[in-house]
């Protein structure tokens, strides 16, 4: 049964994790995700779950990494500078091909920033993160309701892919209370029955989960296998949200909290009778180069709308590939964006 | 017949990568011995660290992993708190352990997470080259002290086995050597101890064991031992450092 309730984004995501079957959270504080820690703190031991509040960053992704070894399903969060400490686990879980869910509420940044939403963190969440050749898929959600639902996605595609997923969220969605509507079902808490997991060696041959290959061309080998995964994930679990973009003249491209601004944007311009769509990619890793590509054949220009310098602008320039023109309008440092201050970059494009 | 000693199951039938006159095939076959003694070798999960036993895996009998430099406490505690009815054992270096890791062990340790550590002491990086470990020795030659370690530019050999005695959620420690039968016997007592602790869920155990790198000392096979006995361990002195069971 579907039961609506007013939650905020970052207990949506604890919400979610829990609907998910999560059975191991590890969390370290930092604004803006306390809240999200604290959801955790408070649920995990009442569903015989493990909540630990780890004395790092780095030591809670390793954490992450332990018990996803032993099969369960499992996350931690962070805020921007966290995020960056956690790099290191995320790449050896990628390595080591361990599915696991990590939530960026981004900060302000670079260094300590601020505390306030902001969308800097595009690039580190899409170019690996980490060291080495990987790839982590990257959720973006831009309501309270997707805070939710995509909440519930990683952790099919962590499994699915055996693979880190991150959801990428901001402070302002993170803080932001929402109605929303969830799933009452009964949920499956027990460690599913993985081929590769590590609990044990009765009744099987011992496994082993590691991530050195020091043979002749043995990490070659291993790195075309994570390759085809990779394109796999390309070609089955790309998603964007369409807008208004049938007869645009022009479309703005945004994810995450930028989008609510430029959709509302679009709305304000319909009705002043400019045509003006809008793709919102839901994910960022792998990115929606085709929808993006397809659609820049048909309109004018393009504009991106970023909570930042302008990083995913790069990811939208490259699957344009030069057929039309493409515009950006940022703020960076936690500045949110004004609905009238994209009209305005829209009216100064069109004429 | 009565069979008295044999090839330990928890053993792989592999040789060991290791250089002539390390310690890390001693402990690996101690390890193997007390595992095997338990009959624990199916529930058990071991983690390898970086460094010289990084390649432990090839080597246990059991499940294996393998953990980020310094992270084997935290990956650890991942598994045990999921799986508390296994048991969980991280193997670390000096350089693991003592320098890179030195928040998560404090940690784990602090938690008083109910795992097993060994913690191989042999003063130095091995697998890097022989740089210099928070447990070398004052005017101790390696690769990045090579006028020998100064406590004025690198500090004092760390003895982070007394400082992790100090916490409240220790169950025990004890160090021990590898250099000679004698020694060797009692660092078996004290893995078992550590492991028997765990099984009856007591909590962290931590056994420090002193062992020969002789390459990374510059010296041979023989003269390692003697290196333990006369330069190790008046620095780091053998025995129980904390054991919960034994105070009131």
């Amino acid at each position: 049964m579907k039961k609506r309730i007013l939650i905020r984004g970052n207990d949506a995501i604890g919400e979610g994790a829990i609907q998910s079957g999560c059975m191991a959270y590890f969390g370290y504080p930092i604004t803006p995700q306390n809240e999200l820690t604290a959801y955790m703190a408070k649920i995990m031991p009442k569903i015989g779950g493990v909540f630990i509040q780890a004395e790092s960053e780095i030591a809670a992704i390793n954490m992450v990494f332990g018990a996803s070894l032993t099969g369960v399903r499992t996350m931690t969060s962070s805020s921007s500078p966290g995020i960056s400490l956690k790099q290191e686990g995320i790449s050896y879980m990628a390595a080591c091909q361990l599915p696991g869910v990590i939530v960026n509420v981004q900060r302000g940044g670079p260094g300590l920033g601020n505390i306030a939403g902001s969308q800097g963190d595009y690039f580190q969440a899409t170019r690996g993160g980490g060291h080495g050749d990987y790839r982590t898929i990257v959720l973006a959600p831009y309501s309270v309701q997707e805070m939710f639902d995509l909440t519930c996605l990683s952790f099919e595609l962590a499994d699915k892919y055996r693979s880190p997923v991150m959801v990428l969220s901001d402070g302002v969605v993170g803080q932001m209370l929402e109605p929303i509507h969830k799933d009452d079902k009964n949920v499956e808490r027990k460690i599913k029955d993985k081929d590769w997991i590590l609990d044990g060696c009765k009744g099987r041959e011992p496994r082993m989960v590691r991530s050195l290959l020091l043979g002749e061309e043995e990490l070659e080998k291993y790195n075309w296998e994570l390759n085809n995964k990779y394109k796999r994930i390309k070609e089955q679990e790309i998603r964007a949200e369409l807008y208004n973009v049938e007869d645009a003249e022009i479309v703005i491209i945004a994810y995450g909290i930028a989008a609510r601004m430029g959709k509302q944007a679009v709305k304000e311009a319909r009705r002043q009778g400019l045509k003006i769509g809008m793709i919102r990619p839901i994910t960022l890793w792998p990115f929606p180069e085709q929808i993006v590509g397809n659609i820049a054949q048909k309109v004018n220009s393009i504009l991106v709308i970023e909570m930042s310098l302008g990083q995913m602008i790069e990811d939208v320039k490259l699957a344009v590939e030069g057929k039309t023109k493409v515009h950006f309008y940022g703020r960076p440092g936690g500045s949110v964006l004004e609905v009238e201050e994209i009209l305005d970059k829209l009216r100064e494009i069109s004429n | 017949m009565k069979k008295l000693f044999s090839y330990p199951d928890s053993l792989k039938k592999a040789r060991f990568s290791y250089c002539p006159g390390c310690g890390h095939g001693i402990v690996h076959r101690l390890l193997a011995e007390v595992i095997d003694e338990f009959k624990i070798r199916e529930k058990t999960i071991g983690i390898a660290p970086v460094g010289c036993a990084v390649f432990a895996y090839h080597y246990w009998n059991f499940d294996v992993t393998e953990a980020a430099h310094g992270r084997p406490p935290a990956v650890a505690t991942g598994i045990k708190r999921v799986l508390p009815d296994r048991i969980v054992f991280t193997y670390q270096g000096d350089g693991d352990l003592a320098s890179i890791g030195a928040a998560e062990i404090l940690h784990a340790a602090n938690r008083g997470e109910n795992i097993t550590v060994i913690f191989i002491n042999n003063a130095i990086y091995g697998m890097t080259g022989g740089q210099m470990a928070p447990t070398t020795l004052i005017g101790q030659k390696t690769w990045t002290s090579p006028g020998g370690r100064k406590a004025e530019l690198s500090g004092y050999p760390m003895k982070i086995s007394e400082a992790l005695g100090q916490l409240d959620g220790v169950h025990y420690i004890e160090r021990v050597a590898v250099n000679n039968p004698e020694n060797v016997l009692k660092a078996k007592k004290a893995i078992k101890k550590a492991f028997k602790n765990q099984i009856a869920n007591k909590g962290f155990s931590l056994v420090e064991v002193l062992s020969m790198c002789p390459v990374g000392w510059a010296v041979t096979s023989v003269e390692a031992l003697r290196w333990i006995e006369e330069k190790l361990i008046p620095v780091y002195p053998l025995g129980v450092i904390r054991d919960k069971s034994k105070s009131t």
